[in-house]
């Protein structure tokens, strides 16, 4: 049992912290507000070069051939600053996916594409209302009738929605199955299990993402409570404030270890027989988390917080979307249930 | 990262559970906070002594097996998972303990450690005092030199199975000129004889758990005192960050509480509304997080990093669990769950056994937040040291 993430691990964390600190501050991401676009191009670009668009494809497809254990800090680090590119879509899911089960025309077309980071990539599994990034993406994957079909973007009939999160292109995706953008996968059952896998991946990388949008709220929390003076002192060295975050931490610090086993455990699924429980037990506390500490944090900052000005509901309303995308808390906690209750 | 176990941590694992399986006692030895209940926990605490079972990280001199610390949390999901009794030792084992192998001379260690583990000499915890809860620092217990060593008088309250223990440890002050922190000493003392009188108080649950320490010029020798003269608050805060850290609470415990709550979901569900499948669903994950959270605090610990005070983020978090899960439980049942168990009374077998131990386990659930640092002043201690907010 040895449960802590490898110095190379750390290393590549902090490499995406300064880059991300750097290249990704909410000014960026604002304009990707501003814009509607969903894009923070110059740092997507920044990212490629630092091979995190590379990461899940396997060497013999021009990637690094690494798995969710690499990944998992490194999507704390773009949920902390907010970065509104589909990192989960493309890296965590897509690419491995099509990596997994498309054609090769479909494979040369998109993944090396997405590996230079050329290429978005979005995914619409079946039931889910809306396919977030596809205006973006240069392919969607879609979960139709039980098969799997990457749908170029030229050829996608989207209808734009607007996102509480306006960093979010989100869309309508009314989608005919056509047979010419079908994957190839052999047998269905190796289709099922590979889309089952990219929407474990999909909560599991979504969870990771929700740890670092908690984390960045409770920084501007703490910090605004050592800042801000009422009474003649900061209002951190009241008691109420003091409780509310240390509540807010605990919510953190204990979901935290949950989005890390989830990660080993995809990362050895074929070993690990639970391991979809495993990532529906992170997403639920991943996702009450980040609801506990967007609520928090807004009641530490008063009516700052309850600005457009500020940038604290960057993060809360992207929290908000994510925390019931890909399986809301109801939904990954029902899973969990059928998997440790009597039924 | 490896979530697996070592070949080694599974043979462990497997004798663990061996021994266990067939050593539990099948008949429940009742409350270990009655009198008749403390005494038949202490033959069950013999009986792990003698097989090397009642201190696994202990050196193996004073009767360990030089466990691993993730091998002591694999003992006790074991333990917890056979059902086996609450340990009455805990005080000395889990708490004291640490503090001698920190701070206790070698005699010290030779003398106390095997009858502690073997249940032979008992001991209870004396740190409040009535007018000294959170602020422990405020304490009014004293001790004055004497020749060869100490007179302790004052009084001390809350002590843990202190009418039926042994000995205790605790902090008087020393020297009177001194303020708050400073000038209190770490003592072990005697619960029997000339000095000292106990008298049992009983706890919510109905059990004569706690005990009051009237002290009047007890003496105590100088090998009694733990570390340096004046700087017992240093000493026992060793103790108490193993209080809040590991020791006292680890995860298997919780794991067999939500393994049961589904065995009770088991049997209540089709009485059972939507919402209350949830809540079953919600502690099981939480004995899952906090699982996991101590997995990785323990690996910090072996790779030498200080955990310090994210022991007071552990402390809130179980003790909470705790009462949730109890809280599930006893809504389960539902309108059965006033049945107690009383082992005075042949009528409160049958179903109480069973409901009646969530009732008991709720009311000692509800303790959690209060006991070792209260949850509030817990808080303030994640939002100081851990956060740095402002003291003042
Ligand atoms: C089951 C059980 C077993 C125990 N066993 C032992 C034992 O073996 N030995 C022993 O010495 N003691 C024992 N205790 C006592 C325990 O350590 C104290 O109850 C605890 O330290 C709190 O002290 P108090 O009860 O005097 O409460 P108080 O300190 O009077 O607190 C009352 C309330 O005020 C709050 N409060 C106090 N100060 C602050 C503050 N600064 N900020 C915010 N809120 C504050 C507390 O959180 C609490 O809610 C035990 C208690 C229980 C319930």
């Amino acid at each position: 049992m040895r449960f802590a993430f490898t110095e190379d691990q750390l290393l590549l964390r902090d490499t995406v912290r300064g880059l991300l600190a750097r290249e990704c501050p909410p000014d960026v991401v604002r304009s990707a507000w501003e814009a509607r676009s969903g894009r923070a191009p110059s740092v997507w670009a920044k990212l490629a070069e630092a091979g995190v668009t590379a990461m899940t494809l396997s060497e013999a497809s021009g990637g690094l051939g690494m798995d969710e254990l690499d990944l998992a800090l490194v999507l704390e680090e773009a949920g902390y600053a907010g970065l509104p590119d589909p990192l989960v879509e493309t890296v965590a899911v897509g690419a491995p996916l099509l990596e997994a089960v498309g054609t090769a025309a479909q494979k040369e077309r998109w993944l090396d594409a997405a590996a230079a980071g050329d290429a978005l990539i979005a995914v619409g599994f079946e039931g889910q209302p809306f396919v977030p990034h596809a205006a973006v993406a240069a392919v969607a994957l879609l979960h139709r009738g039980g098969d799997l079909y990457a749908v170029p973007r030229e050829e996608l009939p989207l209808e734009p929605q607007v996102s509480v999160d306006r960093s979010r292109p989100i869309a309508r995706v009314d989608y005919a199955p056509d047979a010419r953008h079908r994957v190839d996968a052999g047998d269905r059952a190796a289709l099922d299990a590979a889309v089952g896998v990219a929407f474990d991946r999909a909560a599991w990388a979504t969870s990771c993402v929700l740890l670092g949008l908690t984390r960045r709220m409770l920084d501007l929390a703490v910090q605004y409570a050592k800042d801000r003076e009422q009474f003649g002192k900061p209002i951190g060295a009241q008691q109420a404030i003091k409780h509310h975050l240390a509540t807010a931490l605990i919510r953190q610090e204990l979901a935290r270890p949950l989005v890390y086993r989830a990660a080993w455990s995809l990362a050895h699924r074929d070993s690990v027989r639970d391991h979809g429980a495993h990532v529906s037990m992170a997403k639920v506390h991943a996702a009450n988390a980040a609801r506990h500490v967007a609520k928090t944090a807004l009641q530490v900052h008063g009516a700052i917080g309850y600005t457009i000005e500020h940038d604290l509901h960057l993060f809360q309303k992207r929290a908000w979307a994510l925390a019931a995308m890909y399986g809301d808390v109801g939904f990954h906690r029902a899973r969990v249930g059928a998997a440790t209750l009597p039924d | 990262m490896d979530l697996t176990f070592t070949e080694r941590e599974n043979a462990f694992r497997a004798e663990c559970r061996a021994w266990l399986e067939r050593h539990v006692p099948k008949e429940s030895l009742g409350s270990g906070d009655t009198r008749e209940g403390f005494a038949r926990h202490l033959e069950w605490e013999r009986e792990l002594f003698d097989a090397g079972w009642a201190a696994v990280s202990w050196p193996k001199e004073y009767g360990g097996r030089e466990a691993s610390l993730f091998e002591w949390l694999i003992f006790e999901e074991e333990y917890y998972r056979a059902g086996a009794p609450n340990r009455v030792t805990q005080n000395g084992i889990f708490l004291l303990a640490p503090t001698l192998f920190e701070f206790g001379t070698e005699e010290q260690k030779a003398r106390i450690l095997r009858p502690m583990a073997r249940g032979d000499v008992t001991w209870g915890q004396g740190w409040s005092e009535p007018n000294a809860g959170s602020d422990l620092a405020s304490l009014r217990s004293t001790a004055r030199r004497v020749e060869g060593g100490w007179l302790l008088s004052g009084q001390k309250t809350w002590c843990t199975r202190g009418a039926f223990c042994d000995m205790a440890y605790g902090l008087f002050r020393t020297d009177p000129a001194q303020k708050r922190h400073h000038g209190l000493t770490y003592f072990m003392f005697p619960l029997h004889g000339e000095g000292v009188t106990v008298r049992g108080v009983d706890r919510l649950d109905g059990d004569e758990g706690f005990a009051e320490l009237f002290l009047d010029e007890l003496f105590v020798p100088d090998r009694d005192v733990i570390g340096e003269v004046n700087q017992g608050w240093y000493v026992a805060m060793a103790t108490t960050s193993s209080e809040r850290g590991l020791t006292l609470r680890s995860p298997g415990r919780f794991m067999a509480t939500a393994s049961r709550l589904v065995d009770l979901y088991g049997r209540y569900r089709a009485s059972a509304e939507p919402a209350l499948r949830d809540a079953v669903i919600d502690a099981w994950i939480d004995a899952e997080a906090y699982r996991w959270y101590t997995f990785q605090t323990v690996t910090h610990m072996v790779d030498g990093q200080d955990v310090g005070a994210s022991s007071s983020l552990n402390k809130v978090f179980w003790s909470e669990m705790d009462v949730r899960t109890h809280e599930t439980a006893l809504a389960l049942i539902g309108d059965r769950l006033e049945l107690d168990i009383d082992h005075d009374a042949p009528e409160s077998a049958g179903d109480a056994v069973d409901e009646g131990a969530w009732m008991r386990g709720f009311e000692f659930a509800l303790a959690g937040p209060i006991y070792a640092g209260t949850n509030e002043i817990q808080r303030n201690i994640i939002a100081e040291r851990v956060l740095g907010l402002p003291r003042k």
